[in-house]
């Protein structure tokens, strides 16, 4: 298997910083055509236009470098990630667009396997590849564009859910530290098996064991890390409390923070959530890890505290480490408070 | 001699591995030269997580970050108090009365009320778990925590404040809880951590205070 070049800082961790985008983004007109649900006020994972009483379109899209050196691998992960907005939304694939970017002089056997597996996951979401566009460019990059379909009155937003529900986390954090001690030659193969394990998996299973629950709120945790975008479900009269020792990590990531193994984004999103984010006890490893970068995370529910653990085992049972890891409570001096 | 790390025109983690590496096997003084921010604060932070001090300036292009086992400024400091101790050295030798003793005065903590500030107790008393804790994690522990009335029931047993008031009182910071108020609360046999203390004693450490902080 041919390895594809490494460019800067692969997958979620290339993302943009949260506060510069915040910038940018706040400069620009707001669109006020009334049947966009959700646009891009509410910092939500897609958007979400209403078309009749009861069918809304979900769209949005998502492409990086690679992050890891198998190109059909990196192309399951790609696509998995720019699917996965559409189960944070609640919503099921339709039609995804192939985004490609690729150095003229490099061997298209790469981008055929890179294609290949992109493919294979929009086919396991339902959905068909109907098409892309591709330009040369430097370093490689792919992803998907993809259309969803959802019902109106059963939109996911992330920022509706309710004082007393619990957290449910359906992914392992510590991706992003995997990943980086991978690039430097210092991941174990059962590290890196986990983290490619859970970036291939699609977020679909934990949405639809979702449909059958009472749920408040959903996002799904990519680049901005945990507390990054548990900080987009949070509003002016919620707080979340998160139990760092109930967090479902990759077990060696832990050891990479402690190692140093150190993103850029990381510290990004570090210096982002600086000032909302209060740490008990907490240890450098564990803050770390709710701060690390993840690429094609798993979805985080804002669910009914009663129906929390049932929902948590179904979730367990898909055969990732995830788990129940905290809860929303009234507004309180801090966004988060991190517990051990 | 320090060793100097360019870590310019590298992405992270490199700049903090590389900085790790020769800190490791060099040792300190460790110059690492980086051209970006984020760099910089992660370098930082390794150096802080492994115990070391780390002081950043900025030059051409980019940043300069100093790591050592201590600041700068303490060095200087110790540099000047050797100095100054031989200067004493010198002078004791002449007939001249000893300095004064220390006149640094004790840090005195009253909790008096199991909330911290009025509103609303819910999250007075999680505001007040949250103080207790923070007191913990002082470079400067208060020499003294007094609790008596309301604050007297954050040292009985089954209080949330009792683990962090433990820590206080190992570290070495004296913890003393008004009997007059458990009594009255029924809380005696129940007192957790701390020593029982009397009115008396309470005027006198009060009086004699450098500092009351009252959250």
């Amino acid at each position: 298997m041919e390895a594809i070049p490494f460019c800067r800082g692969g997958g979620c961790t290339a993302k943009l910083g949260p506060a510069a985008l915040e910038r940018v983004l706040s400069k620009l007109p707001r669109p006020t055509d009334p049947a966009l649900l959700i646009g891009a006020e509410s910092s939500d994972d897609a958007a979400v236009y209403q078309l009749t009483d009861d069918l809304a379109i979900v769209q949005t899209l998502d492409f990086f470098p690679p992050m890891v050196d198998d190109p059909y691998v990196f192309g399951q992960i790609a696509a998995a990630n720019a699917l996965s907005d559409i189960y944070a939304m609640g919503g099921a694939v339709r039609t995804a667009l192939n985004i490609v970017c690729f150095p003229e002089q490099m061997d298209l056997n790469i981008l055929g396997q890179i294609l290949q597996g992109g493919n294979e996951k929009v086919m396991e979401a339902g959905g068909s590849l109907a098409g892309g566009h591709s330009i040369a460019d430097s370093e490689v990059k792919y992803g998907l564009s993809v259309t969803g379909v959802v019902h109106p009155k059963h939109i996911r937003a992330n920022h509706t859910g309710r004082v007393g529900d619990a957290l449910v986390l359906t992914k392992p954090l510590g991706v992003g530290l995997v990943c980086t001690a991978a690039r430097m030659g210092a991941a174990s193969e059962d590290a890196l098996a986990l983290a490619t394990r859970s970036m291939t998996t699609l977020n679909r299973y934990a949405a639809e064991i979702a449909d059958r629950y009472a749920v408040h709120a959903c996002t799904d945790v990519t680049g901005f890390g945990l507390c990054g975008h548990l900080h987009e479900m949070l509003r002016p009269d919620l707080s979340a409390r998160i139990y760092a020792h109930r967090l479902p990590v990759i077990p060696e990531a832990r050891t990479y923070a402690d190692e140093f193994y150190l993103t850029a984004a990381a510290q990004r999103n570090r210096n982002f959530a600086q000032g909302r984010v209060r740490m008990q006890g907490i240890s450098f490893a564990d803050e770390e890890i709710l701060f690390d970068p993840q690429t094609s995370g798993g979805l985080l529910f804002a669910i009914d505290a009663a129906q929390a653990d049932a929902f948590a085992a179904e979730i367990a049972a898909l055969g990732l480490p995830s788990g129940r890891i905290g809860e929303l409570i009234p507004r309180m001096d801090t966004e988060i408070i991190v517990d051990i | 001699m320090a060793t100097i790390v360019d870590a310019r025109g590298k992405l992270c983690p490199q700049p903090v591995i590389e900085t790790k590496k020769a800190i490791q096997e060099q040792g300190t003084p460790v110059i690492t030269i980086v051209d970006d921010e984020i760099a910089r604060q992660n370098v930082e932070k390794m150096a802080q997580q492994m115990g070391l001090y780390a002081e950043s300036s900025e030059i051409e292009g980019g940043f300069r970050v100093l790591i050592q086992p201590v600041s700068t400024d303490v060095l200087s400091a110790v540099m000047a108090d050797a100095g100054e101790a031989l200067g004493q050295a010198i002078q004791m030798l002449e007939p001249t009365p000893f300095p004064p003793a220390s006149n640094r005065q004790p840090t005195v903590v009253v909790l008096s009320s199991h909330c911290m500030g009025t509103g609303d107790d819910t999250l007075g008393a999680a505001l007040m778990k949250g103080f207790v804790y923070a007191l913990t994690q002082l470079d400067d522990a208060p020499d003294t925590v007094l609790l008596y009335n309301g604050g007297a029931k954050l040292a009985v047993h089954g209080a949330d404040t009792v683990q962090d008031l433990k820590v206080l009182e190992e570290n070495g910071t004296e913890v003393l809880v008004c009997g007059t108020c458990l009594s009255h609360y029924g809380l005696t046999e129940l007192l957790a951590v701390g020593s029982v203390t009397n009115m008396y004693t309470i005027a006198e450490i009060l009086m004699g205070a450098g500092k009351v902080i009252r959250p």
